[in-house]
């Protein structure tokens, strides 16, 4: 089902009511983590409210940056924050940030600017015109644009992971093993010139299809595990764990930041395409989560790929192939997990006995089986509850 | 063997002549600058290389060594070779499988390996952990032999480069920088007329590689310095291939005015970028990178493309697996001889890229571990592996009745794990 038609079946309107042997593929409200504005509001305020209680999560470095949930880089909503923005900005006026319209995809309308001219629209608009009156549509949100990605041969890529949800209260999600690296295909210059040059910068597929060096029979992709086989290689197998684990749990992290609000509708479930970049310092940031990641494939790779997500993903939101009934437990056997594993079951980890959150902190201890995508149907990262 | 090699280089001549471009020469000023900037992305240069062909392919080498006969043999008493019914007709001495368990002993069912004890259903505590300390040890006592009796039981992938390079006798000093960058500079000022040849193969092979593509401008900053890298003739003192020799314009014929071309006296074929593509995942300091693919070409690759009748060499390879194919699985063999496909004619292309390209990344570095511990290539490419997978297979090539099927059936090597299957084929089969 699509975003569109999930929006009319779970509005007040229709009055539509899904029946018990019917379930559907997208919460109702996902927007609280897909839109681009909203992910990043849920987990601001979901920092501040760990920060209130006093959670060792939320501590915080000597400039005040958070230590473990700093993992999105500064973005403010525009039109509404741009003199927040604009003070950020003036602190160091050399970078560069990324503008990003809400409710687009595949790299729709998006650019890059690094002077306050480029954005002169919305301040010029947020003067003349009551806050409230800007449409949806044209709503922005402004992020730091990082510079400095990891680059390998050269090039700059992200990562595409696919998350499925089964339920967010309480929390239980898996990832997909065989995510992948999406390439660019023009050598990285973070020079100013190239500013204009999405075929540089932005890693969707939809955009590199059409630049000239694309090339059809890879797709300019690589598996997650070429990615793992170069950086134990060449960096070691240390920081190439840690990685892996600040990835697993800032997946989880954005996903208890919105759990609360969530709509946590029993005929749901739901299959995110999470988008992360790596910088130089192997440090993961979380650019966006989709919705409705592409399923279409460019490659006869991808295909195979896609078809077995599908196939999984199915496998565990309606096992067995039987007819659903959604008041069941949510909790499938180990042999169908298919490419999926565990990353996180919130009812797994509070039965586990007490560890308390000393232990619980990516980058101390990580227990034997740190980041290994090793499924052996267990939880994946039991070290933090 | 003095044939072949003239023939190479009249092909690379006519291309010469029928194109107009000299095989060598120096470049203006402005393309010089112009090359500098664009070092580190070569592969965004579109040259137009759709007149250029690759001098030659592993299928034209094979055709040459099938006809390979040696006119001082006596056949005699050897029934054995008699009846040898491969494709290749050089009575050479090779190991049969009780020899070669004895070589390979580090292999055997009781000795714990990469890429078998390491997989998810084994505890690591039982081999795993214990190997990754001793590989530390190793490479704390810069002990090179040692590291090369520990990769044959496999490298940990965080010290795989590392131990490479002791075994290599690879330590980048002041000096060996400053002579890539020297090779670097030959490059910048003069244009030779295989760095086209090395672009269409780059092109052609690596560019198109699921894992090889992203390396694509470390390939040209390699192999473009190698072809100008004459201490690689030094290996031909112990190869049984001699360097083609070009004459300075008007004097051919007088030896006071030849010398070799290209300087390192090697002409690329087809798929030769795949010798370096594999060494990426290892190295990304460029001149690391190719100090350590120009030993692995004299100590090894060298020898997968000239004729000689060194073990190691491809004629060897090529016979021991022609040999134990024949021996342990005749009826396939001769099934597949029937329909036409001679199990060579398959094999051959894998054992001439050392599998570079054919199988998966991590299995082909835990293979390539143990050409660098046993110190020859008989291993892989060379026999065993190429009968295993034979083998591993036979099911499905029993039931083709084609050379395309049989292609098919093989085309695929992707999803193969290298160390179980010759482990089965060396010490499991019934002898």
């Amino acid at each position: 089902m699509s975003v569109q038609t999930i929006r009319s079946v779970f509005s007040v309107e229709t009055g539509y009511r899904l029946s018990d042997d019917q379930i559907v593929n997208h919460f109702p409200n996902h927007y609280e983590l897909t839109r681009k504005d909203l992910m990043v509001k849920n987990i601001k305020r979901y920092r501040k409210e760990l920060e209130k209680e006093g959670s060792p999560l939320a501590e915080k470095d000597e400039n005040g940056k958070y230590l473990y949930l700093d993992f999105v880089p500064v973005t403010y909503m525009l039109p509404a924050d741009y003199n927040l923005f604009v003070e950020e900005f003036r602190k160091s006026p050399s970078s560069t940030w990324i503008m990003k319209p809400c409710g687009k995809a595949q790299g729709k309308g998006i650019f890059l600017i690094n002077k306050l001219s480029q954005i002169k629209k919305w301040s010029r608009d947020s003067k003349t015109s009551s806050f409230v009156s800007q449409s949806t549509k044209e709503a922005y949100v402004i992020s730091l644009y990082i510079n400095n990605p990891l680059l390998i041969g050269g090039r700059k890529f992200d990562l595409r992971l696919y998350v499925l949800v089964s339920t967010y209260r309480p929390l239980r999600c898996y990832m997909y093993k065989l995510g992948f690296c999406r390439f660019c295909t023009v050598k990285y210059t973070p020079s100013t010139s190239e500013l204009d040059n999405m075929f540089v910068h932005l890693t969707n597929v939809a955009i590199q299809k059409h630049g000239e060096d694309y090339n059809h029979i890879h797709g300019g992709k690589w598996t997650v595990n070429n990615l793992r086989l170069y950086l134990e290689s060449t960096r070691g197998k240390e920081v190439t764990s840690k990685l892996f684990d600040e990835i697993h749990w800032i997946i989880v992290q954005s996903l208890k930041a919105v759990a609360p609000v969530m709509n946590n509708d029993k005929h749901c479930f739901e299959c995110y395409g999470y988008d992360i970049i790596i910088d130089d310092r192997l440090k993961p940031w979380l650019i966006e989560v989709n919705a409705s990641p592409s399923l279409t494939s460019s490659t006869a790779n991808d295909r195979i790929l896609k078809y077995n997500l599908i196939n999984d993903t199915l496998n565990i939101a309606v096992p067995n192939g039987e007819i659903p009934d959604c008041k069941w437990n949510k909790s499938p056997p180990k042999e169908v997990l298919g490419n999926y594993e565990i990353l996180y079951d919130e009812e797994l980890a509070q039965g586990d006995g007490a560890d308390r959150e000393l232990r619980s902190r990516p980058g101390q201890s990580l227990g034997p089986r740190g980041g290994r995508s090793r499924d052996s149907g267990r939880t994946v990262l039991t070290t933090w509850k | 063997m003095g044939s072949w090699e003239k023939r190479i280089l009249k092909s690379l001549n006519s291309m010469c002549t029928e194109l107009s471009i000299p095989l060598a020469r120096k470049r203006p000023v402005g393309e010089q600058k112009e090359l500098l900037n664009k070092w580190n992305e070569m592969g965004t240069d579109e040259p137009d290389l759709s007149l250029f062909r690759p001098v030659y392919a592993p299928k034209d080498f094979l055709e040459v060594l099938i006809n390979l006969r040696n006119p001082n043999y006596e056949n005699g008493d050897s029934l054995s070779f008699r009846t040898h019914l491969g494709l290749i007709q050089v009575p050479l001495k090779v190991k049969d499988i009780p020899e070669l368990k004895e070589f390979f002993v580090e292999l055997g069912l009781t000795t714990g390996q990469l890429g078998i004890d390491d997989s998810t259903q084994v505890p690591p505590e039982l081999f795993e952990n214990e190997h990754v300390r001793i590989g530390q040890k190793v490479l704390a006592e810069q002990d090179s032999a040692a590291a090369q009796q520990y990769v044959r039981q496999g490298s940990p992938t965080a010290l795989r480069a590392e131990l490479w390079a002791l075994i290599l006798n690879i330590s980048s000093q002041p000096e060996d920088i400053l002579y890539y960058e020297q090779l670097k500079t030959n490059v910048i000022q003069h244009d030779l007329l295989v760095d086209s040849l090395i672009y269409k193969d780059v092109k052609l092979t690596a560019s198109n590689d699921d894992y090889y593509f992203v390396f694509e401008d470390y390939l040209y900053q390699v192999l473009l310095c190698f072809s100008r890298d004459t201490s690689v003739l030094g290996h031909f003192a112990y190869s049984s291939a001699s360097p083609p020799k070009s004459y300075i314009r008007g004097k051919l014929g007088l030896e006071e005015y030849a010398v070799f071309y290209p300087p390192n006296g090697v002409i690329p074929f087809h798929g030769f970028s795949m010798y370096v593509a594999p060494l990426c995942f290892l190295y990304h300091e460029p001149s690391k990178l190719y100090q350590i693919f120009r030993e692995m070409y004299v100590r090894f690759f060298f020898r997968l493309h000239s004729i000689s009748s060194h073990p190691s060499g491809i004629v060897s390879l090529c016979l021991l697996f022609e040999t134990l194919l024949q021996t342990y699985l005749p009826q396939l063999f001769y099934h597949l001889r029937e329909i036409g496909a001679q199990p060579l004619r398959i094999s051959f292309k894998w054992m001439v890229r050392a599998f570079s390209g054919y199988l998966a990344t991590d299995q082909l570095l835990l293979l390539w571990d143990r050409i660098l511990g046993y110190n020859t290539l008989e291993i892989l490419a060379g026999k065993i592996l190429a009968a295993a997978v034979f083998a591993f297979r036979a099911v499905n090539l029993m039931e083709v009745t084609s050379l395309a099927a049989a292609e098919a059936v093989l085309a695929d090597l992707s999803t193969l794990k290298v160390m179980p299957l010759l482990q089965i084929f060396l010490f499991a089969t019934v002898t």
